[in-house]
């Protein structure tokens, strides 16, 4: 019996003990549960051991002699601290650095990706729309443009919805009401890939009953 | 006793599955029509059983979704599968890249999201090595890289790709994992080098030949990012495109697709693959029909199913409701 196939008998019995938590709680769902668990946990740390501390940290930054990784080196100590209850609290110093770095990089991104391109381009599209003189285009693009705007109403509580706003606020909960139904039907589309991955490997690679 | 019943039930399945039925299991189109026609009959008397005030416990509906999952890989049915605009741009624009173009592919995704990714990652490597593409891989999820190397793999098998005897390093090389989530992109936008000074095979960055002239995004020509959530497609249009103004685009899991159309829209991508049914898209635009056009049948059976219980549960609620 070759390694492949002893591989292939362990995953189909691993992928079947998940699958036994529809019937019900059990302890060969807990077996499973805790190997995957386990073997990706050891995976990452085996993974950025090598990635990071060895390659990073001793061939990069200590034989190689890149002294300027020593910052990174000496806060990712500093973060090691917070296992120690006495000095714990210089793990604040490497977290505030990581706080503060992340937050300045996505105000500027999220404000430029997420804000103002999306505004620039549901305006322009708009107008580029007639233009082109494609009726379905110049459709879809009042759609997109009458959707944000009565989406953004929604969401705008310092007046009470009542009258024209209020209506508009209402077309609005339509829009994201739509929006969350595609997003669950790909939801759904997503799990039952997932679970077609298996399926494929228990009838073609273990069983060997499709080709 | 009555404990073991189950267990034993399974084992013999498994077994006749195993050692006694023929392989490989197909079913004729007949044969298929008819297997489809009872689950919708089956559906139709869950519908009645329910008006009747009966109403269906949960582990039916995971048996109803697991024999609409599973029957479809026998079938012999080919599903008609339209390309959508958002397949279709991309295949446009990889289509304008010519021969020796640098593209750089990031891997964003692990085993989990592979059934869905892997299909459309290997698809996208293949049509790239048949075009004469030269692909630097990365990732920043540490099983990324290992993904590419299946899609490798999975390429090299194409006979047409064998034919070319691709080399490491000349053709495509694999720069490996990197931590620093979207800090590795904002760097890279600099220098390629001062986060990958080695290949995952541990070559020095300037002794890999695909990599000269290589200092940052201005020498790449197109960039295709699979992913499966954080980092992933959204901080590649955050910086990549919209700081260093490459072109990009994308594989997403199905979740994360519907967040990934604005970016569309707004021009910062320039093709969508979303979920399973944009690889099968994608296999198909690019001429080879793959794992994911393969598994669109079972996909849609299991659709039909969902939908069916979700207008099954409506009128369960409705009735409950009106009881009351």
């Amino acid at each position: 019996m070759g390694e492949s196939v002893i591989g292939a008998w362990i995953a189909a019995f691993l992928t079947l003990g998940i699958l036994t938590f529809l019937y019900k709680d059990n302890v060969i769902y807990k077996i499973s549960e805790a190997i995957f668990i386990g073997v990706s946990a050891g995976y990452w740390f085996i993974t950025l051991f090598w990635d990071n501390l060895y390659r990073k940290f001793w061939v990069v930054g200590i034989e190689g002699g890149q002294w300027e990784l020593w910052g990174g080196i000496i806060l990712g100590v500093m973060m090691l601290c917070r296992l120690s209850r006495k000095i714990g609290w210089i793990a604040r110093w490497p977290m505030s650095f990581i706080i503060g770095a992340v937050a300045g990089l996505y105000m500027m991104l999220y404000f430029t990706s997420n804000a103002m391109v999306q505004i620039r381009s549901t305006i322009s599209n708009l107008t580029e729309s007639v233009n082109v003189g494609d009726p379905y285009y110049i459709i879809g693009n009042i759609v997109v443009a009458a959707g944000t705007f009565s989406g953004l109403v929604y969401f705008y509580f310092s007046k009470e919805h009542k009258g024209v706003f209020g209506a508009t606020a209402k077309v609005g909960i339509w829009f994201i009401m739509v929006t969350f139904g595609a997003a669950f039907g790909y939801t759904v589309m997503s799990r039952m890939s997932l679970l077609i991955g298996r399926i494929d490997f228990l009838l073609s690679d273990w069983l060997k009953l499709i080709s | 006793m009555k404990k073991l019943i189950a267990p034993v039930i399974i084992v013999v399945v498994i077994l006749l599955l195993y050692f006694v039925v023929p392989k490989p299991l197909e079913f004729s189109p007949v044969t298929s029509t008819i297997i489809l026609s009872l689950i919708g009959l089956a559906l139709v008397a869950m519908l009645i059983l329910t008006i009747a005030g009966k109403m269906i416990g949960r582990r039916t509906v995971f048996i109803f979704i697991a024999v609409a999952l599973t029957l479809p890989f026998m079938m012999n049915f080919k599903m008609p599968i339209r390309i959508t605009p958002e397949v279709q741009s991309l295949y446009d624009a990889l289509e304008q890249l010519p021969a020796g173009s640098k593209v750089l592919a990031a891997y964003d995704f692990d085993p989990p999201s592979a059934p869905e990714l892997q299909p459309m990652a290997d698809a996208f490597m293949t049509y790239a090595f048949k075009k004469d593409l030269r692909v630097i891989i990365m990732g920043l999820w540490p099983q990324g890289p290992q993904q590419a190397q299946l899609s490798i793999e999975a390429a090299l098998e194409d006979k047409e790709v064998a034919a070319k005897n691709l080399q490491y390093g000349v053709d495509y090389v694999n720069l490996g994992f990197q931590a620093g989530n979207e800090f590795v992109i904002q760097r890279m936008g600099s220098a390629f080098r001062g986060m990958f000074a080695r290949d995952s095979k541990d070559t020095p960055y300037d002794d890999i030949p695909l990599l000269k002239g290589v200092e940052n995004f201005s020498n790449i020509d197109f960039v295709m990012n699979f992913s499966a959530g954080k980092p992933g497609t959204q901080e590649w249009v955050q910086i990549a495109v919209d700081r260093f103004g490459v072109t990009l685009g994308a594989g997403n899991t199905a979740v994360q697709a519907p967040g990934m159309y604005p970016f569309l829209k707004g021009g910062q991508l320039v093709g969508l693959l979303g979920g399973m049914s944009g690889g099968a898209e994608f296999e198909l635009v690019t001429g080879e029909p793959g794992k994911a056009a393969g598994f669109m049948l079972s996909q849609s059976c299991a659709h039909v199913v969902v939908i069916a219980f979700i207008l099954i549960g409506n009128v369960a609620m409705l009735l409950a409701r009106k009881k009351k």
